[in-house]
């Protein structure tokens, strides 16, 4: 058997002899099995005959209790409420008044305030552990100014869809998407350019080493670096005032791959040199079609 | 009822009013929809339309007042999924028309471009569409820093946010090669150089993209496949995780 700890078994069994009545050292010692139980005074009916009629009072029950034991009040923090163990649900509802409290006669959730002395016959309910309320998800329900979905932001949204299906449609009527020659391995264009979003970095190659240039910056600075962006800064703050640094930071990344991508795609001539579009046009393939400077 | 006078505006407009009657309408629309018969404006209906659609799986039925400001997000975000659908619509057209084998590739993008009705219009929608594509989820992420949008408890899905970058400008990449011209060959070239660079296994993961050791008939194949079927499904899966977190935390950011 599992050895309870003292100072448990101790708590129990004040409880235990504050309902029952008896002294303390009586109970303690029947729980730790060196005296026979003592027969609780109210015996413990476990079903009760449903009955139509109001069955005589069991001896026990008392009176403002039985009514509210239906529905069971909640355990109070702190407070042994006494709820009756003793016929339950057929005492209560149809039963005249047995008492000078009216409201015991009527369905009560709980009773106003508990009595005092604890009637003979009936166990108060032991405080076992308290598990305190909390939702899985945390929400939090501060009130905020908000508005519809629909027409409020979906009209805005389908507004926007319409506009950019538009200026696409206008924008793939005039311009021609580029298609050149056959692919011909013998034939290296000069120069050969990477897709304009990796222009930047095909910039980035003609200064460092291939392998700082076109895998280290792009993936430990780029890809992890971004990643790990919400993580390194801590600063709780949205406001632009508080986050100068950070603000800055992007702010000169942003400029950064925009020069370096311009460079590439419009300063940058064959054998990879640099030109003036102005001067020499420009040596960007999928321009090529559609954009005349000269 | 024919020949007794009726016009025939009137006529089709009875026609439509039995459809809008009819047990086959009414059954497509969810209560409160606007396009069941007697919709009205209310409260109530408002948030029905959301709640009771296919749409609730994006929008709440009530958002922040300043997200309906166009000058707050700019609708980047919203903007880059439509053109993720754009594109995919676009690109099933085009399929019907492609085969990605090194002798029929650049042909069938001519044939495309000269003698399918709209194919031009459909290929140049599907090139600026990726164009801009690139674009606007490159600024929606700038927006969301500059909001610091980021910020707990949103700090996972700006890692989703940068995986679903990278996917687009894959996407993009894989598209560069397909028409088979001269472009598209030396810029995957240069490309894949530069990923041969990648120390310890540069050249393993340039043999993998190219399913050889130079641009081929076998790397048109692995980027036609790379670019319909495997990078697509992997953006979706992680555009609806995307739009998932956005929702459950707490929607839009809030004001600056």
């Amino acid at each position: 058997m599992v050895e309870i700890p003292e100072h448990l078994l101790r708590r129990s069994a004040e409880a235990k002899a504050r309902a029952l009545g008896v002294p303390m050292e009586q109970v303690l010692a029947e729980m730790r099995g060196e005296m026979p139980a003592t027969p609780p005074s109210a015996p413990a009916v476990p079903t009760p005959p449903p009955l139509p009629e109001p069955p005589p009072p069991p001896p026990a029950v008392p009176e403002p209790v039985a009514a509210a034991v239906g529905q069971e009040a909640p355990p109070t923090v702190g407070v042994e409420t006494p709820v009756a163990e003793a016929p339950t649900g057929s005492a209560a509802p149809v039963a005249p008044p047995i008492t000078d409290n009216g409201a015991a006669t009527t369905v009560t959730p709980r009773p106003v305030a508990p009595p005092q002395e604890i009637p003979e016959g009936v166990r108060p309910q032991r405080l076992l552990t308290v598990v305190k309320a909390r939702a899985i998800q945390q929400v939090k329900a501060t009130p905020t100014d908000k508005v519809n979905t629909w027409p409020h932001l979906m009209i805005a949204e389908f507004t926007a869809l319409l506009v950019v299906t538009a200026v696409l449609i206008v924008l793939s009527v005039i311009l021609q998407a580029p298609l050149l020659e056959l692919a011909n391995f013998n034939a290296t264009p000069n120069p050969s350019k990477a897709p304009w979003y990796f222009l930047g970095l095909q910039e980035l190659l003609s200064y460092y080493d291939p392998q700082v240039a076109g895998v280290i910056i792009p993936t430990i600075t780029g890809l992890l670096g971004f990643m790990a962006i919400p993580y390194v800064d801590r600063n709780p703050s949205t406001k632009p005032s508080d986050r100068k640094f950070a603000i800055m930071l992007f702010t000169l990344f942003l400029a950064g791959s925009a020069t370096l991508t311009l460079l590439g795609t419009l300063f940058r001539g064959p054998g990879f040199n640099f030109t003036y579009p102005w001067a020499d046009g420009i040596w960007f393939d999928d321009l090529k079609d559609w954009v005349h400077f000269e | 009822m024919i020949g007794d006078g009726l016009k025939l505006r009137d006529r089709v407009a009875e026609a439509a009013d039995s459809f809008r009657r009819s047990p086959f309408w009414e059954s497509m629309f969810r209560p409160g929809s606007p396009f069941k018969r007697g919709y009205s404006d209310s409260p109530r209906n408002r948030s029905y339309v959301i709640m009771n659609n296919v749409l609730y799986h994006l929008h709440p039925v009530k958002v922040k007042r300043h997200a309906v400001r166009l000058s707050y997000t700019l609708c980047l975000g919203g903007l880059s999924f439509f053109l993720f659908i754009l594109l995919t619509i676009t690109g099933i057209f085009l399929m019907f028309y492609y085969r990605p084998t090194e002798p029929a590739a650049y042909i069938d993008v001519e044939a495309l471009s000269t003698s399918v009705a709209f194919g031009s219009l459909v290929r140049n929608l599907h090139r600026w569409g990726a164009h801009l594509m690139v674009l606007t989820v490159f600024l929606h992420m700038s927006r969301v820093f500059y909001h610091g949008a980021y910020k707990p408890p949103r700090e996972f899905n700006w890692v989703v946010g940068v995986v679903l970058l990278l996917l687009t400008l894959l996407l993009s990449f894989t598209g560069y090669l397909l028409p088979w011209d001269q472009l598209a060959l030396w810029a995957v070239t240069v490309g894949t150089n530069m990923a041969g660079f990648t120390p310890l296994f540069g050249n393993q993961v340039k043999f993998a993209l190219l399913g050889g050791i130079e641009v081929t008939g076998n790397t048109l194949l692995r980027f036609y496949v790379l670019h319909v079927l495997f990078l697509p499904f992997v953006i979706v899966i992680f555009m609806a995780v995307h739009f998932w977190r956005v929702r459950k935390d707490g929607g839009i950011s809030g004001p600056l």
